[in-house]
């Protein structure tokens, strides 16, 4: 864990490179030894003009003396403490602390990230444990065997009279059964093998899809440049292992240059720039449905210090079909989402844009506005049936503002949602109420 | 003669197995293993007990509890409900769909045997 340097500590460090004493350089800017004594130690805050005499004549730029780790290092202990309600942290003296107990410090923050870490894996194997036909056919096959055999050993053991034909008609069955289980444990144990870290276990061609395109930041500049095709890029693409991961892939490639060629990123971030992140505006703008602007906002790169955005698309039947989740907002990896998300609200009222504020339940609830729109999946002909297909675009609070009123709550999935009292709760939490 | 059950379950050796803990203890024992006729099966015999599991070929057992408590030659039959995976949710769908009694696998038998002359209401 690297220590990290707080504005003291840089400052400090700065003078003590310079070869500057204390007393002259509280001179220099104007204020008393005692009082840089106390910046120094990081029990005084500093901006404005006295951070930028303090950097003129520490002869660095202010934002190396403010930046960087120890923002980050802050940033960690605010959302450390955010949602903490039995221990009470003294939030108005964290830059006090950070700075007097800076390993400590660190120490919370690291543990902070390695829970919430812990929780997107517990969160990953509830989800597997729950939705995954292999594991859930497996285990099955597994009790099953088990429930012969001690059915059948229960038999023998207690049965004193029991007719030679049928105690060798029971071993033999034994037999058959302890081999059934053998292959099937094995066989479970080197699928979970094979799974290795739940975080990276995956288990379907979206899933594929999606972890290639979080590797390339959901943004191709080259393919969008022309300098590359679309078949090249998946074709060197190590995470698309499956073959219908690459099938899905070109699905998803064809769609994404559609998009680029109607919205190509420099004119997206000029229309960005002057109507903000609104799909019906850009989309009027560009003459194209909102669906796409969501799309191709999900994929527009992030600025300095800006959080992602999120994008969910799911088909007619509900099942979540690409999945870009946002900061804070873990999404489930199969089908059986909130059925709160604005996304299947869409879904009820087709072709009606939807804007909603929400919130996410649990610890550190995070706030997002919520972009949702529901369109049709293709051209269907008169006597064909019509599939919808609806996407929602997730934007962090700090990037746009929110609708009055308090947001909705929304969480994942109702395994992992701990909020007890909810009118859409489709089965028991394993979590408690407030966790 | 004893009270008449039919076993409805796919794996062979777990048959065999309550079929002869069954047969010992006075019972007239009927199996079947698949799910797609298993409603007919049940209407054609009229058994004083089902033993009904929950995952079989073609058909799930939670259809045809729901089928059987809709027909009403079937509908007040006592039903007991096998299940692999005993989670709070296979339990609930049983109870909603009107099983009459849940076991978990693996199970022993001595709790079959208890609970299917409970369902019957015979002497332990």
């Amino acid at each position: 864990m690297a220590k990290p340097a707080l504005t003291g500590n840089r400052i400090r460090e700065r003078r003590a490179v310079l070869g500057l004493k204390q007393a002259d350089l509280a001179r220099k800017v104007g204020v008393s030894p005692s009082y840089l004594n106390l910046i120094e130690h990081n029990k005084r805050r500093i901006g404005g003009k006295l951070l930028v005499d303090l950097a003129r004549e520490l002869e660095v730029d202010a934002s190396a003396l403010t930046e960087g780790a120890e923002a980050a290092l802050l940033a960690s202990l605010r959302d450390a403490a955010m949602g903490q309600t039995e221990a009470a942290p003294e939030l108005p003296r964290i830059e006090e602390f950070a700075g007097r107990f800076p390993g400590w410090a660190g120490l919370i923050a690291w543990q902070h990230r390695h829970i919430a870490a812990l929780e997107r894996t517990v969160a990953t194997l509830t989800d597997r444990l729950t939705h995954d036909p292999f594991l859930s056919e497996s285990l099955h096959e597994v009790l099953s065997a088990v429930t012969a055999i001690r059915s059948t050993a229960t038999i023998l053991n207690d049965t004193k009279d029991i007719e030679p034909e049928w105690r060798e008609r029971f071993h033999r069955n034994i037999h058959d059964d302890s081999l059934r289980l053998a292959e099937s444990s094995q066989a479970l144990v080197t699928y979970l093998d094979s799974s290795g870290d739940a975080e990276t276990t995956l288990a379907s061609p979206e899933e594929e899809l999606e972890s290639w395109m979080e590797s390339r930041g959901y943004h191709l500049p080259e393919l969008e440049a022309g300098e590359t095709t679309a078949e090249a890029l998946i074709a060197g693409a190590g995470e698309l292992t499956s073959s219908h991961a690459r099938t899905v892939a070109g699905y998803y490639l064809a769609r994404y240059m559609q998009d680029a060629r109607r919205m190509p990123m420099d004119a997206l971030r000029d229309a960005v720039g002057e109507h903000g992140l609104d799909p019906a505006a850009l989309a009027q703008g560009f003459g194209v449905d909102m669906a796409a602007v969501m799309r191709r906002l999900s994929v527009l790169p992030a600025g300095e210090g800006e959080e992602r955005l999120g994008l969910v698309v799911c088909d007619s039947s509900g099942t979540l079909s690409f999945r870009k989740p946002p900061e804070g907002f873990p999404l489930p990896r199969f089908g059986a989402a909130c059925p709160l998300w604005p996304l299947y609200q869409a879904l009820s009222r087709p072709m009606a844009p939807i804007r909603s504020a929400i919130r996410t339940t649990g610890r550190n609830p995070r706030r997002f506005l919520a972009f949702a729109i529901s369109q049709p999946a293709y051209q269907a002909g008169f006597d064909s049936p019509q599939v919808f297909e609806a996407t929602m675009l997730l934007v962090p609070e700090s990037r746009a503002p929110l609708p009055a009123g308090d947001p909705l709550p929304v969480g994942a999935s109702c395994r992992i949602c701990a909020r007890r009292r909810c009118a859409a709760r489709r089965e028991p939490s394993i979590l408690a109420e407030g966790s | 003669m004893g009270k008449h059950i039919l076993v409805i379950e796919d794996e062979p050796n777990i048959i065999e197995a309550i079929r002869f803990i069954l047969s010992r203890d006075g019972w007239r024992v009927d199996t079947h293993s698949n799910g797609e006729d298993a409603v007919e099966v049940v209407k054609r015999t009229l058994p004083d007990v089902l033993v009904l599991d929950v995952m079989l070929p073609n058909k799930s057992g939670y259809d045809i509890l729901k089928e059987l408590r809709e027909a009403e030659d079937t509908r007040a039959l006592p039903i007991l409900m096998l299940t692999a995976r005993g989670q709070t949710k296979d339990r609930e769908m049983a109870e909603r769909y009107g099983a009459s009694q849940f076991m978990t696998k693996p199970f022993s038998n001595a709790e079959v045997l208890e609970n299917l002359r409970q369902l019957v209401g015979a002497d332990t």
